[in-house]
Order: structure tokens, then C-alpha cells, then sequence
């Protein structure tokens, strides 16, 4: 069979690509990798006029054929022909920013040489005239000497007519172009001024609402202030918005455990159901909606343009422990949750900035890692008042925070020294024209993000909960033994127990240590199970966990537990989520270790020092 | 940074906010090959008309500069790299 035509649309970052590549081809899209770099390939399928189908790709936005990042290197290797697991495209969609075609039309000459079939895109033109500048896309046309289609990707403008043209383009009988002269960037970009000149019909200098806005939001004083403010924002969202989804999410998990305990008869299959995949998997799904919201925000940031400016904004306070600003939304994230902040990674452009951020972000203290704080701040530390309105245990909580930060931000001074030295691409970014992105753009977006998560949580996490459960519940008890002395997962506990001994862990922690590593806030369910189940031979069976905690853990073993959880290394979803953005295991193997070790150190100096204190 | 320049010729890190300027030269050999590559792929190119427009809160870095039509962000030091001659306002 013959394969279906390839057109690609090609075109410099900001020019309004992603949203024309979702005009024409709505929601359905395929996300996949080009293999061997985490550079994401979207496509989707066009039906022409004639009803035979087309494939559509997007390509990563490039401003020219020497590429500056791994992106830029998939969009050369495709156009050339030259990406493994991809076809050299048939014919090219260009798509040019009409306000910016001073800059834009020099990659366009570039792609121009290619002598493939070709339609330009002259994008938002709405927003030329908003700024005053009317163009002549004939005039376009005759220097080129391609078809040009003016359209407003994000209105849903010219789509019929580019999709025409497409039709036009793929039916008429092509002769291919001789192949041009090869021109250097310099003469492309000089070139690419004197059409752009031309092509002014009129400009009337206005002030532009993008300058008027940057005024504001990049002032020295406040632009930090608001963007301390959205920030603010997006987090009271995240944890606002997502409580009634979660509970909706815990309903339906129960509900269908319910079910699930019903239809199947008592044994190993339905404890395998009930209590590995249903548990397991829902306790991960209850993260969906927290960051399903985050992406939302992230999405909103990047599509309106002001993701950049925050970026801007915090690039010289990132720099100092040697990251860019561009990891700061990402890091940012991180609080929610490291999932969602570790693929946002992929907006920064430099393989060493990105490596160095995703490494650190799961020192963020992420929100599953607040009922763990939660649980051990209420059963040992004092609700005394230190002054007006400041509480010691609000203080602690705070600390923990603090010192997660300020892990991350060592952690990324030392690596950018040591196994990720070299200086970076340092921080180039084009402040893009601030405009209102497509509801319809960003929930696609969002889409995609959740189909990422959920398949990950259907395989990688769905396969280690069952083998975590299998390890808990294998082999049988027998009456009157203890499941947890029994099982396999029992005696990997008391293996754990011999190394977590000197910094203070008792039996229990070292149990609750491995089911945590599903979700950490496991590690409470986790330790709720192993005192109910010995609460039987326990007068005070029924009194909270807290207390049952406070008779069973010494102060010093509880600080050293809580300064385990900043840096604890426990989290399949990360380690998963790392994997798949650094396209192997050796990091996330790497940042295991690196985490366990911090983790370990940190424990042990908590409880020895807390022990020499006599706590 | 606002004092006059006894010549019109500076960098464009000294460059006052608001000031137009024409690149004469740019120093590539102070630039990685992936940074010269990004600007020259921002339009910074000999004869071109820059102008900073704004400059981080922490330490005045980075820098937004229009150059073109286009509005780029980049590190004082990278602007350090470009020198620029002013032009008459």
C-alpha cells in the first residue's frame, strides 16, 4: 500500500503553527517521539476535497536549518529526509508570522531551496493590522513564487482557503524545482528584508499593545509582584479547584473496588484486583485532576505569551545556581506535583538546563508529600504559639518546604560543577506578541497531557503496583502469623531495616517505605495498615494514628523520618516520568541514587542530632 | 549607564533603555557556536537597528531588545559581544 501523502508544516517558533496544525486537523492528533530524542511528533490526518486522506505533521518551530536545539535538529533531519522513523514530507506548509516576516521569511527562503511543494501561511494578520501593518500577500506571492494564504490560525481564519490550496497543491501534477543555489543565512536574511519591505503596503506607527503590556509586566518592581501573584493564583487553583474532581475520582475508585470485591470470589485474583491494580492505580488517578488544572494554567502562561516574560523575570535569580529561567515555571510546578513539572521541562531548549531541572525538581515538595508532613507534624510537634499568629508547627512545615528548595538549588549548583558542567545555551528567547490563545488550543493540550499520564498510569504504574502487591501477599500466611512477617515484601522490609536502622527507622518505616513507592502519601495508608493490623493484640486498638505514632516513635525518629520525605527518592511516577523524558534509564537510575543518598545523610544527621540533644 | 558617551560607539550592554542603535560588529568568537547560531537566527547582523527595552529586576539581566521586528531576550554578557553605534534621534 501506498503511504498516504506527507505534508509537513514547517515554520519559526511563535508563528502560530501548533494553532494552524490544530485548525486543520481538530482533535485528532496523534502524540508520539521521534525516536531516540524526547522531541514530541504531532500528526493528524486531512481529508482532501476528493476524500483521499493526507498525513499532517507539525514540525518542532525552527528559525533556520542550523539548528540551536535538539528540536530544531529533528525539524533539519525531517525536512532533509535525514530522521530516522520519518519519511521525507511531500510538499511543506510554511507558516510565517505577518508581523515579523523581516525574521520569519528568512527560514522560508531556506525551506524555499528545498524545492519541495509549498504554501505559505501569512499567519495573523490580525495582529499586523492591530499593529498597523497591512500587507500585500500578491506581491508576497509574485517573490516567492508559491501560493500565499492569508489566515488567523487562532480564529479559525483562511483554514478553507489553505486547505483549498493544499487540495490545489497535492492534485496538480508536479515537475520538481530544479534544485537552487544553497544561499547562506546572511543573504537569506537580506533578502528576506527586502521582500518583507515590499510587501508593506502601509504602516502607521502605533504604540503596540505588546510594548504598552511589558511596560507593566516587566517592570523591575512589578512584574516580579505579579508574578508572584499569578502564581499565587495557580496554586489556590490547583488545590482549590481539584478537590470536588478528586473526590469524584475516589468515589468512582471505591465504587468499582466495591464491584470488583462483589463479582469476585475471595482469594488471590480478587485481592490482586481490589487491593494491587484498584489501590494502586487510584491512589496515582487521584493526582489526574491537580495536574490536569496545572496544565491548564501552563498552558494558558505559554499560549498568552507570558510564560516567557516569567522566564524573563527569573532568568538572573536561576542563573546564579546555574539553570535558566525557563526552569522556573517547571520547577514551580514541581510543588503540585513532579510529573507535570518534569514534562514541562521540554520547553527549555538547552539538553544541560533541562537534564539539571528535571533532576531537581522532585526536591520541590510536591503535594502528595503533604499528608505524610500532615500526619507527623500533628502527632509530634507542638501546637505552641511562637508569636502573633505564628505557630511552631506551621514553622516546621515551612522549614521542610525551605529545605527542599534550597536542596534543589545546591543540588543544581553541584551538578552544573559535576556531571552536567559545561555552560549551557545560556538564556536567548524571543518575547513573543502577547495575544489570547484558543480555549479549543489549550484544551487539546490538555488532552494530550492526560492521555501521557493515564497510559502511563494503565502500564508502568499499574504493572509495579501488582508486582508491590504480589511481593506483600505472597507467600500465604498462615492462621495465626502475620501476613507482614510472612510475605515477601515483610522480609525486603527487614532487609531495608538493617540499612535505615542508623538513621533511626524502626520496622514499621522500613515496611511503609516500599508501598510508598506507588505514591508517597502511601507511606500513611501504609503505616495505618501495619499498626491496625497489630492493634488486635492492642488495648488501645481504636484511639487515632497520631497517638498510636506518638507511643511507638521517638521524637528523633519522627524529625528523621520527616527530613527523609523531603528528599525521598519514592515515587514511581517519577521515576517513570523521568524515563520517558530522558529517553533512557541511566538518569533516572541516577537521580534515585543521588535523592537516596541525600535522603539517607539527612535522616541520620536529623536523628543523631536530635538524639545527642536528648529528644 | 545613562552618563553620555564621549563616542557614539558602545556595546549593547551599555545601551540606555529606550536608545537606538545600530550594530557595526559583533564578536562571534565570544559565543558558543549554539548562541552566535541563536542570534544570528534572532536577525543580529551588521547594520541592524537594536534597542533595549527592558531589563531584568535582579541585577538589570537579561536584557529584552528590539531587533527587527522582533522583541529577543538575552544575557547581559551575550549583549556585551554586539557593539553598536548610536544613531542620531
Amino acid at each position: 500500500m501506498n503511504p498516504l501523502p506527507l505534508v509537513a508544516v514547517a515554520g519559526s517558533p511563535n508563528a502560530g503553527k501548533s494553532a494552524l496544525f490544530n485548525a486543520l486537523t481538530g482533535a485528532r492528533q496523534k502524540v508520539g517521539n521521534y525516536p531516540g530524542v524526547t522531541v514530541e511528533r504531532h500528526s493528524g490526518r486531512l481529508m482532501l476535497a476528493d476524500g483521499r486522506p493526507i498525513e499532517l505533521v507539525d514540525l518542532p518551530g525552527a528559525y533556520s536549518l542550523e539548528p540551536a536545539s535538539p528540536d530544531e535538529a529533528v525539524t533539519r533531519d525531517v525536512l532533509l529526509g535525514k530522521q530516522k522513523g520519518e519519511r521525507q514530507p511531500d510538499a511543506l506548509v510554511i507558516v510565517v508570522d505577518a508581523s515579523n516576516l523581516d525574521n520569519h521569511l528568512r527560514f522560508c527562503l531556506q525551506l524555499l531551496e528545498l524545492g519541495l511543494p509549498t504554501i505559505v501561511a501569512l499567519n495573523m494578520v490580525d495582529l499586523a493590522s492591530r499593529d498597523g501593518l497591512e500587507l500585500d500577500a500578491k506581491s508576497l506571492e509574485r517573490q516567492l513564487g508559491v501560493p500565499v494564504v492569508e489566515t488567523v490560525a487562532v480564529r479559525r481564519r483562511g483554514i478553507p482557503d489553505l486547505q483549498q490550496a493544499i487540495d490545489d497543491m497535492l492534485s496538480a501534477p508536479f515537475c520538481g524545482v530544479p534544485e537552487r543555489v544553497k544561499s547562506d543565512l546572511i543573504h537569506l536574511q537580506r533578502r528576506a528584508r527586502e521582500i518583507a519591505t515590499a510587501a508593506v503596503i502601509s504602516e502607521t506607527p502605533v504604540r503596540r499593545w505588546t510594548h504598552r503590556l511589558d511596560a507593566v509586566l516587566l517592570h523591575p518592581v512589578l512584574g516580579p509582584v505579579i508574578l508572584a501573584a499569578i502564581m499565587f493564583v495557580m496554586f489556590q487553583a490547583v488545590f482549590a479547584w481539584s478537590q470536588t474532581p478528586v473526590s469524584w475520582i475516589e468515589d468512582g475508585v471505591g465504587w468499582l473496588s466495591g464491584q470488583a470485591s462483589a463479582a469476585l470470589p475471595p482469594g488471590l485474583l480478587r485481592s490482586m484486583v481490589v487491593d494491587g491494580a484498584i489501590a494502586g492505580v487510584g491512589a496515582v488517578i487521584t493526582f489526574l485532576p491537580q495536574i490536569l488544572i496545572l496544565f491548564f494554567f501552563i498552558l494558558l502562561l505559554e499560549g498568552t505569551g507570558y510564560m516567557v516574560r516569567a522566564a524573563f523575570l527569573m532568568d538572573r535569580l536561576m542563573h546564579g545556581v546555574g539553570l535558566s529561567g525557563r526552569a522556573f515555571i517547571p520547577l514551580l510546578s514541581s510543588f503540585a506535583c513532579a510529573v507535570p513539572g518534569i514534562m514541562a521541562t521540554r520547553t527549555i531548549d538547552d539538553p544541560k538546563d533541562r537534564l539539571t531541572t528535571i533532576l531537581v525538581a522532585p526536591l520541590m515538595t510536591c503535594s502528595a508529600r503533604l499528608p505524610v508532613y500532615t500526619l507527623i507534624i500533628a502527632a509530634f510537634i507542638p501546637n505552641t504559639r511562637l508569636a502573633w499568629g505564628i505557630g511552631l508547627q506551621g514553622v516546621v512545615m515551612f522549614g521542610l518546604y525551605v529545605t527542599g528548595i534550597f536542596g534543589a538549588l545546591l543540588a543544581a549548583f553541584v551538578l552544573r560543577r559535576g556531571v552536567l558542567k559545561g555552560s549551557g545555551g545560556g538564556f536567548m528567547m524571543e518575547l513573543p506578541k502577547y495575544q489570547w490563545p484558543l480555549l479549543k488550543d489549550v484544551a487539546i493540550g490538555i488532552l494530550t497531557r492526560a492521555q501521557i499520564f493515564l497510559k502511563r498510569a494503565g502500564t508502568i504504574i499499574l504493572g509495579t503496583t501488582i508486582i508491590l502487591w504480589a511481593l506483600a501477599s505472597v507467600p500465604h500466611a498462615a492462621p495465626g502469623q502475620k501476613q507482614s512477617d510472612v510475605s515477601i515484601a515483610g522480609k525486603i522490609g527487614r532487609g531495608i531495616e538493617t540499612i535505615v536502622k542508623p538513621i533511626g527507622f524502626n520496622q514499621d518505616i522500613s515496611m511503609a517505605l516500599l508501598p510508598a513507592m506507588a505514591a508517597r502519601e502511601v507511606a500513611v495508608s501504609a503505616i495505618a495498615t501495619v499498626y491496625s493490623i497489630d492493634s488486635a493484640d492492642d488495648q488501645a486498638g481504636a484511639s487515632r494514628l497520631e497517638d498510636k505514632l506518638q507511643r511507638r516513635w521517638s521524637l528523633a525518629t519522627a524529625l528523621a523520618f520527616l527530613a527523609w520525605f523531603v528528599f525521598a527518592p519514592q515515587c514511581i511516577s517519577t521515576i517513570a516520568v523521568t524515563r520517558r523524558e530522558t529517553n533512557g534509564w541511566k538518569w533516572p537510575l541516577f537521580m534515585v541514587s543521588y535523592l537516596f543518598v541525600l535522603a539517607y545523610v539527612a535522616a541520620g544527621a536529623t536523628y543523631w542530632t536530635a538524639v545527642a540533644l536528648g529528644l | 549607564m545613562n552618563a553620555p558617551f564621549k563616542h557614539d560607539v558602545t556595546s549593547l550592554d551599555l545601551l540606555a533603555v529606550g536608545t537606538k542603535a545600530r550594530v557595526l560588529s559583533i564578536d562571534w568568537t565570544a559565543l558558543e557556536e549554539s548562541e552566535a547560531c541563536r542570534l544570528r537566527n534572532f536577525g543580529f547582523d551588521e547594520g541592524v537597528t537594536v534597542e533595549p527595552l527592558h531589563l531584568g529586576p535582579f541585577g538589570r539581566d537579561p536584557i529584552a531588545i528590539r531587533v527587527g521586528r522582533m522583541t529577543v531576550a538575552i544575557r547581559r554578557r551575550h549583549a556585551g559581544a554586539i557593539s553598536v553605534t548610536l544613531l542620531n534621534q
